[in-house]
């Protein structure tokens, strides 16, 4: 039977809040596509839109039902999604020196963003199992990191490191918010202590070199420390209030790399300046307490380890991108969600706060 | 303890959320300090740099690779040349800088206007080339005026210099620029487009090794798009330098042997397989495509009937000739048909079925043994051997010594050669094999096809006693300061399956086509260099042999290609050659003087100074300017 009381608990604002930030997203993909040279690519801003709405129905689609429904299907949707990974290793696209778009039909997806809530709710189906207060033991976390260590070893090799580095923070994230039992958490740390420079000494030269330029792009003047530069450049001008709706000259003739997807920040940040910035990113933080609230909310483990999941992800990609654009941190492929430009991200995102609302209009439902 | 196991409830997991809360925060609160002091305190700065556009890159090319031959003698170099070019960005207003421009250009402003359409759809912030290659005076007009030119800058540019006009063209190649399918074949990692790439040749092959990698600055530009700071800079690495094995002097002298006739000629060394010289004639100027070669000039290349862009060394495929009889001796020997004792009538024809064979002498050789046949060039006596062995026995042969298959020589679009079997014909034509035609094929004639290289591979291997090197154009590869890349050792590929004996007895009569009182080559003798060799004849039609017409009444395009292979000197030879001179009728008349001009200048030149070479290899080996 229905229950009113899903449309009494309904959260509307987190709706609301997600729909703002993503119209502000494809206004500033609008300006990024419209400069692009030498010849605009309109076609992307409409092919955004159309992903949007496609967005929104996966939104709705992943409230409708209950989501303790995921709990069962946790483990079976983990397995389909590696066996995506596995297949885009073979028969995936092949573009810009990595394997990762499966092609079905007319349409081109990444399964390395669905993946990402695959372990959300992997980890959220085991950990909320017989959690102790103490938290978990090693012992305990061998089969978590299992979990983690598969899709993130295939990820690595189409390579897209930036993604696996996406999923190892988000696992990482939940593992900590469940509590790592305290003499484990020191075996952890020493472990990685000593395993990291163990790998480096097995490391091929240019293997180095390259980890050596992502880490500091200065290394690199005439690639990624060169789009670091122009990237600073075009958030700084930006000054208070920015040089106006397409107004923006760095983002024009090229001077940004990757302007509609990994750089977008940064044409906001031209043409809205101080004001707009500090806006998108007031709204993100808001959007990130709204999911942290809904998992305070909710009564039961697992409801509360899928919102601080889907919350972890969106503010780990949000943080990365942000910092990445203003020289923070290394150039990383991480999209901004709801604003970089791509259908998978733009998907999986949808299905995120569709998920929050999921948890959030049946929290009147105890166990 | 009991608390200590507490199941973890919704109550425990809330007061978990504050943490989390506070990590969030203390990001975002980074992430605002940030943009505070990029946007904010930082703001008039970054506003500056982009109103300019001021920060950009600009490309260092890599001085490419030069060549070298086996002596160190420099083939190929790089000299400077002035590029002038204009940022449009900064050239405002355009046209009246154009008009300045042009009085020191002697170019008018309207050419350089239209240039600079045709390259429509580029950065206005890239500079574009609008004049190559000017010459030092108005490099220096340009410079002292370069205040009242805007967005004009004179760069220089390292250009290809082919020393040696013509010489060595298809060995050596060219470069042009990469076309867009080869930058989509990922084959060029490094290029961009109008980069300029080994075309052809040894520029083609060593492409990786000859370009260097590619450096950049990064730097400020002021309103005017002058440099007014160097912010950082990666150096371009140089391309390494290539010694080829071919010897220049002998390269040269068998070009100039070659002047004025179609054909190629192999030098190898035969102990190596190094390649001494390797030329096909015509030839064409590689400095032509130096700067861009033009659809007209191109044009002419392409159409020009005598292919001077085709290597005929490698690519050019003729029917052996007698020259293929080397190896219906051998084989003939190898399997019994026939022994050293053999002797065979030569009444000057052959009869065979309804069909009668004509010998090249009229009258005939009278009794021939082997020895004698090789001298001579017999035709009757090789015809016989042929029909003992049948076709395929021949095939096997003449594959075994290297015929039908690319020798594996480090150059594109190297050919096959053919030697037929019965099999293939009937496959090829859907007729059987006829017995006839083994005849034909004995000596050298019929769907016999050969290279040149193919037949200085094989001489070269009956010269050293019977190996089969793969033939190698690449000696080492050295970087600039002095490093040794690559060494690149003679390869083995195979060995001819014949005795010594039999060898001997076989490369005694090749001696005597030179040395004896009837070789078919006698006017090739040397008083000084003992010269062995064979010579042949293709014919290019087949003739009914019973209207065979003089050579010299026949049309130019009709008449039969000369070959001769030779090796010298007899006792152990250092050099092997193959000729062929198309349309040149008798192998003795054009193509054997030719080999034993070459023959001569490399054993008669005076000997290396060894100190000398290596002083110029040290000279070789400095800086780059």
């Amino acid at each position: 039977m229905f229950d009113r009381r899903l449309i009494q608990y309904f959260d509307w604002g987190l709706m609301g809040l997600a729909i703002l930030i993503g119209c502000i997203g494809l206004v500033t993909l609008y300006s990024a596509v419209t400069a692009e040279t030498p010849t605009p690519q309109k076609m992307l801003f409409f092919k955004q839109l159309l992903w949007f709405s496609v967005g929104l129905v996966a939104m709705v689609a992943a409230f409708l039902f209950n989501y303790k429904m995921l709990d069962r299907w946790a483990q079976p949707s983990y397995f389909v999604c590696i066996a995506l990974l596995i297949a885009v290793l073979f028969f995936g696209k092949y573009a810009g020196g990595s394997r990762r778009w499966l092609i079905i039909g007319p349409l081109s997806f990444q399964p390395s963003e669905l993946v990402k809530i695959a372990v959300i709710l992997s980890l959220a189906h085991y950990y909320s199992r017989d959690a102790k207060t103490r938290g978990f033991t090693l012992r305990e976390l061998i089969r978590p990191l299992m979990i983690i260590i598969l899709p993130v070893l295939l990820i690595s090799l189409q390579p897209d490191l930036g993604t696996a580095g996406l999923v190892v923070l988000i696992a990482g994230s939940i593992t900590v918010f469940v509590k790592i039992e305290r003499r484990s958490f020191i075996y952890l740390i020493a472990s990685g202590a000593v395993l990291v420079p163990l790998i480096w000494f097995f490391l091929k030269e240019y293997q180095k070199k390259r980890i050596l330029v992502f880490l500091d792009p200065d290394r690199d003047p005439l690639g990624a420390g060169y789009h670091i530069i122009q990237s600073k450049i075009a958030i700084g001008s930006g000054m208070l209030s920015g040089k106006g709706f397409l107004k923006g000259t760095q983002n024009a003739l090229s001077f940004l790399p990757e302007e509609h997807t990994d750089f977008i920040f940064s044409v906001l940040a031209e043409e809205w300046g101080f004001l707009g910035s500090v806006t998108l990113v007031l709204l993100f933080l808001i959007l990130i307490f709204w999911g942290l609230t809904v998992a305070h909310g909710c009564r039961e483990p697992f409801g509360t380890i899928v919102a601080v999941g889907v919350t972890a992800m969106i503010f780990w990609q949000v943080f990365i991108n942000i910092g990445m654009s203003m020289g923070l941190f290394p150039v990383v492929g991480v999209p901004l969600p709801f604003v970089s430009y791509g259908g998978s991200s733009v998907l999986s995102t949808a299905v995120c706060i569709g998920l929050l609302l999921n948890v959030s209009m049946r929290r009147f439902m105890l166990e | 303890m009991v608390k200590y196991l507490k199941t973890a409830d919704a109550e425990w997991y809330k007061q978990r959320i504050t943490g989390l809360i506070i990590c969030a925060l203390a990001a975002f609160v980074v992430l605002f300090i940030r943009l505070i002091y990029l946007q904010v305190i930082m703001g008039d700065e970054f506003r500056r740099l982009s109103l300019n556009n001021s920060i950009r890159l600009q490309s260092i090319d890599p001085p490419r690779g030069r060549l070298y031959d086996r002596n160190n003698d420099l083939l190929v170099d790089n000299r400077p040349a002035f590029d002038v070019n204009i940022t449009l960005k900064d050239a405002q207003p355009l046209y009246r800088t154009l008009e300045k421009l042009s009085q020191y250009l002697k170019t008018p402003a309207d050419t350089l206007l239209s240039k600079i359409k045709q390259t429509r759809g580029a950065s206005a912030y890239k500079p574009r080339l609008l004049k190559q290659d000017v010459g030092r005076d108005t490099l220096a007009a340009i410079e002292v005026n370069k205040y009242d030119l805007p967005g004009v800058s004179v760069n220089v540019n390292l250009l290809r210099h082919y020393i040696h006009e013509r010489k060595a063209a298809h060995l050596i190649g060219y470069l042009s620029e990469i076309s867009p399918d080869e930058l989509k074949s990922g084959s060029y990692p490094d290029s961009r487009s109008g980069d300029l790439i080994g075309k052809f040749g040894a520029e083609k092959v060593y492409e990786n090794s000859l370009r260097g990698k590619r450096g950049g600055r990064q730097v400020e530009v002021n309103a005017n798009g002058l440099v007014v700071r160097i912010l950082k800079t990666v150096d371009a690495e140089p391309g390494h330098n290539v010694f080829l094995t071919i010897d220049q002097q002998l390269q040269h002298r068998t070009e100039e042997l070659l002047d004025g006739v179609v054909g190629a000629a192999v030098a190898i060394e035969p102990g190596t397989g190094q390649i001494l010289a390797l030329a096909s004639s015509p030839s064409y100027d590689q400095n032509f495509f130096v700067g861009g070669i033009t659809h007209e000039q191109w044009d002419l290349l392409i159409s020009n009937p005598f292919r001077p862009m085709s290597n005929r060394a490698i690519q050019g495929e003729y029917p052996p000739g007698s020259t293929y009889k080397i190896i219906t001796a051998l084989a003939g020997l190898e399997e019994g048909v026939i022994d050293e004792k053999t002797i065979l009538n030569c009444p000057g024809y052959y009869r065979f079925g309804n069909r009668v064979y004509r010998d090249w002498k009229k009258g005939g050789h009278g009794k021939v043994d082997i020895i004698k046949a090789v001298e001579e060039s017999c035709d009757v006596f090789f015809y016989q051997v042929g029909q003992r062995l049948g076709v395929d026995r021949l095939a096997w042969y003449a594959k075994a010594f290297g015929l039908g298959t690319p020798t594996g020589i480090n150059l594109d679009q190297e050919a096959h050669g053919l030697i037929p079997t019965a099999a293939w014909k009937k496959k090829r034509t859907g007729v059987p094999w006829q017995g006839g035609e083994t005849l034909s094929i004995a000596i050298g004639q019929g769907f016999n096809l050969a290279t040149p290289l193919q037949m200085a591979v094989l001489v070269a291997a009956v010269a050293n006693g019977g190996n089969r090197y793969r033939p190698m154009i690449l000696d080492r590869i050295k970087s600039v300061d002095g490093q040794i890349i690559q060494k690149n050792e003679p390869k083995l590929i195979g060995k001819l399956p014949v005795s010594p004996f039999n060898l001997d007895l076989v490369k005694l009569g090749l001696w005597k086509v030179v040395n004896g009182e009837n070789g078919t080559a006698r006017g090739s003798r040397l008083a000084d260099i003992d010269i062995s060799g064979k010579t042949g004849t293709s014919q290019v039609i087949s003739r009914k042999e019973d209207e065979m017409l003089p050579e010299e009444d026949m049309p130019v395009h009709l008449r039969a290609h000369a070959w001769f292979v030779a090796y010298a000197p007899s006792e152990n030879p250092s050099i092997a050659v193959a000729v062929v001179v198309e349309h040149g009728e008798h192998g003795s008349g054009t193509a054997a003087p030719i080999a034993k001009e070459m023959i001569k200048t490399y054993l008669r030149k005076p000997p290396v100074n060894t100190q000398l070479a290596t002083q110029n290899e040290a000279d070789s080996t400095g800086g780059d300017g």
